[in-house]
C-alpha cells in the first residue's frame, strides 16, 4: 500500500514536471507557441540517424530536406513555409518513443515523418495515436506498423512504402501479364514471415489470374545445399519459379537452379537486392531474373527522373530507394495538409485517408482500409550482372 | 531421370561429408577424442583456398595444395597445444577443450575478418553435359574425382607407408606401441595432420561446388559429418567414407521425397537409430568392454 502510494506520488511528480517542462521549452521558443496557427508549419522527423541501421535514416533524412526546400522555394504549404524538425532516434526503439514525446509535446509539430525501419515505427504509433498527431513512415514495411496486435488499424500511422506480402501480389501480375507464363513454382524461405508472406500473396494472386501452381518447395534460411529441390522444381517443369528470400541463400540458389538446367526466369522481392547476391550467384547465372523494388533511379518517369537529376545536382549521388521514399513522404503529407486546408491532425488524418492515385517519384499512390498503399512497383532485371529497369507495374 | 539427378546431388554431398568424417574417424580411432574442432579445421581450409584463388591468383589445384598443407600444420598445432597435455586426463575434459577450441577458432575468425560471407569465385566453368537426363557440371566430376584419389591416397598412406603403420599400431595399442619403440607423439601428429588436410581439401571443394563460405559454416558439416564417421563406425576409415555417402544420398532422398525441411532431422534420426541397434555402426565389429 505504502510502496504504490509513493509510486503514484512519484508518477504524478515526474508528470507534473514533464508538463512543466513542456511549457517551459514552449515559452522559449516564443513565435514557435503560435506555430500551429502561425506562418510556418512545423513537420517533425524521427529518424535513424545515428546506431546500426543509420544509414536508412540518413538517406531519408537527405531527400526529406532536399523536399522541403522545394516546396518552401514554391512558396509552402497554403502560404506557409514548412518548418523541419529533426530528431535522432539512435536506431533505437525506446529512443524513438522518446523522439516521439519530443516532438508532439515540446515542439507540437504537426506531423511525424518517420521512423525508417518497422520496431522504430511501431515504438511511436500510442503517442501519434494518443496525442493525435499523423505519423508516416517512409519505409516500414511491417503490416504491424499500421495494423495493431488486434487486427484494429492505428487511426494516426500511414506509410509511403508497400508491405512486403503486396510484392507478391506485384510479382503474380507481371508473371501472368506482362511474361504470360502459365504455369510457375514457389520456393520460398519456410523460416522467415517476410518470404511465406510473399508467397501466399504470389500464390493467391497467380492462381487467381489463371495460372497454375506446380510445385511448392521450401528451405531454411542457412542451407548451402539446395539442389535436391531444384532438382524436384525443374521436374516439374515450370515457366516461372518464384523465390522469395534473401540474398544469401538465393545467391545460391539462382546458381544451383542454372547449373540444374533450369533456365526459366526466376523471380523474387527486395530481399534480393545487395551486390553480394552477384558474387554468389555470378553474372551469368542472374541473367533471366527479375526483382521488385520500389524505386528505381532509372525509371524514366517524368517525376522520377527529375527527382533524380535534382538530387543528384544537391548530394552529388545518385538516389537509392530510401532517399525516394523519404522525398515521397514529404509531398504525401503536403498533399493532405492541402486537402485538408487546416493544421489539425484529425483532418490531416483524414485526408491521408483520402488520398486517392497520388503521382509520387515512386508512382501512383492510394491508401487502403488498413492504411496499406496501393501503388506502382518496379521490376528490374537482371542483365550480366548489373540491374536494368525493366518495367512500372501499376496498381 | 529425376532420380539420376537426385543421386549425384547426394554423392556429391556425401563425399564432402566423408572427407571431413576421415579426419574425425582418424582422430578417434588414435586417442578416443571427438574433435569437435574439426568442422572448423574444414572451415580455415576454406577460407585459405579462398584467400590462395582471390589475393594470390593461383587456380584450383595450387589452392587445394596449399590449403591442405596450412591445414595439416593447423591441425598439429592444435593438437600439440591444446589436446597433447590432456592426453592422460579424462575424456571429458578434453571433449570439453575440443568444443572449446571449436568456438575459439569461430570467433577468432570472426574477429579477424568479421562475420560476413564471402562467394568463392568460379575456377572452373559452369559447364555442364546432359547424362542420361540428368545435368552433371564438370565441377561436380572433378570434386568427386579429387575426394576419391584423396581416399585412395589415405588407403595408401596407412596400409603401405611406415606412417601409417605407425597409426595403426598405436590406434591399436598405445603402450604396446610405445614399448615397440613408436614415437606414439609424432604419429598423434601425423594422424592429425592428415586428418585436418583432407578437412582442407573437403572446404576447398566446398567452397568451390556451394560457393558461399563464412566463418560458421563448419558447424552443421562438422556435425553432420561426425553422424557420418558414428554411422560408419568411428575409428574405422572405410567406415567414414561409406558413412558419408550414406549420410548424403539419404539427406538427398528425404528432401527428394518432399521433405525438405526433414532433411537436417533426418542426420540425426539416423545417430539416435544407430547409437541405438548398433553402437559400433555399419563396419563396427562389437567388441565386448574389458572390465
Amino acid at each position: 500500500m505504502k510502496k504504490s502510494k509513493f509510486a503514484s506520488l512519484f508518477l504524478s511528480i515526474s508528470l507534473l514536471i514533464g508538463i512543466l517542462a513542456g511549457c517551459g521549452s514552449d515559452g522559449e521558443e516564443g513565435t514557435s507557441t503560435e506555430s500551429k496557427g502561425g506562418d510556418t508549419i512545423k513537420i517533425g522527423a524521427n529518424l535513424e540517424l545515428s546506431g546500426g541501421v543509420a544509414s536508412y535514416g540518413t538517406s531519408e533524412a537527405d531527400a526529406i530536406d532536399l523536399a522541403i526546400e522545394e516546396i518552401n522555394a514554391a512558396g509552402g504549404i497554403n502560404g506557409k513555409q514548412i518548418e523541419l524538425i529533426k530528431v535522432d532516434n539512435k536506431s533505437d526503439a525506446a529512443e524513438a518513443t522518446n523522439a516521439a514525446i519530443k516532438l508532439t509535446s515540446q515542439d507540437k509539430v504537426v506531423a511525424i515523418i518517420g521512423a525508417a525501419t518497422s520496431g522504430n515505427s511501431v515504438a511511436q504509433v500510442q503517442i501519434a495515436t494518443d496525442t493525435k498527431t499523423p505519423m508516416i513512415s517512409p519505409s516500414g514495411t511491417s503490416t504491424t506498423v499500421t495494423v495493431g496486435e488486434d487486427g484494429k488499424v492505428n487511426p494516426f500511422t500511414f506509410r509511403t512504402a508497400f508491405i512486403d506480402p503486396f510484392q507478391g501480389t506485384v510479382a503474380a501480375n507481371f508473371a501472368a501479364n506482362e511474361l504470360k507464363v502459365k504455369t510457375a513454382a514457389v520456393y520460398a524461405d519456410n523460416a522467415s514471415d517476410y518470404a511465406k508472406g510473399l508467397a501466399a500473396a504470389f500464390i493467391k494472386d497467380f492462381e487467381a489470374a489463371g495460372g497454375k501452381i506446380v510445385a511448392e518447395e521450401s528451405y531454411v534460411a542457412k542451407d548451402t545445399d539446395f539442389r535436391s529441390n531444384l532438382t524436384r522444381i525443374k521436374s516439374a517443369n515450370p515457366e516461372f519459379v518464384f523465390i522469395p528470400g534473401y540474398y544469401e541463400e538465393v545467391g545460391l540458389i539462382v546458381k544451383q537452379a542454372r547449373e540444374l538446367g533450369i533456365t526459366v526466369p526466376l523471380m523474387g522481392a527486395d530481399g534480393w537486392d545487395s551486390p553480394t547476391l552477384v558474387d554468389l550467384a555470378g553474372a551469368d547465372a542472374l541473367n533471366n531474373t527479375f526483382i521488385i523494388t520500389a524505386y528505381s533511379s532509372e525509371d524514366p518517369d517524368g517525376k522520377a527522373k527529375e527527382f533524380s537529376d535534382n538530387f543528384e545536382k544537391k548530394y552529388g549521388k545518385v538516389p537509392n530507394s530510401f532517399n525516394a521514399l523519404g522525398y515521397d513522404t514529404v509531398y504525401l503529407l503536403k498533399d493532405a495538409i492541402e486537402r485538408a486546408d487546416s493544421t489539425d491532425g484529425t483532418k490531416i488524418k483524414e485526408a491521408l485517408e483520402a488520398t486517392d492515385q497520388l503521382e509520387l517519384v515512386t508512382g501512383l499512390y492510394s491508401v487502403d482500409e488498413n492504411h496499406h498503399p496501393i501503388k506502382s512497383a518496379i521490376i528490374i532485371e537482371f542483365v550480366d550482372g548489373s540491374q536494368q529497369f525493366k518495367a512500372k507495374v501499376n496498381p | 531421370m529425376e532420380w539420376i539427378q537426385q543421386l549425384i546431388n547426394g554423392i556429391s554431398l556425401g563425399s564432402i561429408y566423408a572427407l571431413i568424417a576421415l579426419g574425425y574417424t582418424m582422430v578417434y580411432g588414435i586417442i578416443k577424442l571427438i574433435n569437435f574442432a574439426h568442422g572448423d579445421v574444414f572451415m580455415v581450409g576454406s577460407f585459405i583456398g579462398f584467400y590462395s584463388i582471390t589475393v594470390f591468383g593461383l587456380g584450383f589445384f595450387p589452392a587445394l595444395i596449399i590449403s591442405m598443407a596450412a591445414c595439416a600444420l593447423f591441425g598439429v598445432i592444435i593438437e600439440r597445444i591444446a589436446y597433447k597435455r590432456l592426453r592422460n586426463a579424462t575424456r571429458i575434459a578434453a571433449l570439453i577443450t575440443a568444443i572449446g577450441v571449436s568456438l575459439l577458432i569461430e570467433y577468432g575468425v570472426i574477429y579477424i575478418r568479421g562475420a560476413q560471407p564471402e562467394a568463392y569465385p568460379d575456377v572452373f566453368s559452369n559447364r555442364s553435359f546432359a547424362f542420361l537426363g540428368a545435368q552433371i557440371s564438370i565441377q561436380s566430376i572433378l570434386i568427386l574425382s579429387v575426394s576419391v584419389v584423396l581416399m585412395i591416397l589415405l588407403q595408401f598412406i596407412v596400409h603401405k607407408t611406415k606412417t601409417g603403420k605407425a597409426m595403426r599400431a598405436v590406434s591399436h595399442d598405445t603402450e604396446a606401441a610405445k614399448l615397440m619403440g613408436i614415437n606414439v607423439d609424432n604419429t598423434i601428429s601425423a594422424t592429425f595432420a592428415i586428418g585436418s588436410a583432407l578437412a582442407g581439401a573437403a572446404g576447398v571443394i566446398f567452397g568451390v561446388y556451394y560457393t558461399k563460405i563464412d566463418p560458421l559454416m563448419g558447424v552443421i558439416p562438422g556435425v553432420k559429418a561426425f553422424v557420418a564417421a558414428v554411422l560408419g563406425g568411428i575409428g574405422i576409415i572405410p567406415g567414414a567414407m561409406v558413412g558419408g555417402l550414406v549420410l548424403g544420398v539419404v539427406e538427398t532422398v528425404v528432401s527428394a521425397l518432399g521433405f525438405s525441411l526433414w532433411r537436417d532431422a533426418a542426420a540425426f534420426v539416423i545417430l539416435i537409430l544407430i547409437l541405438i541397434f548398433r553402437p559400433s555402426g555399419i563396419f563396427g565389429k562389437n567388441t565386448r568392454e574389458k572390465v
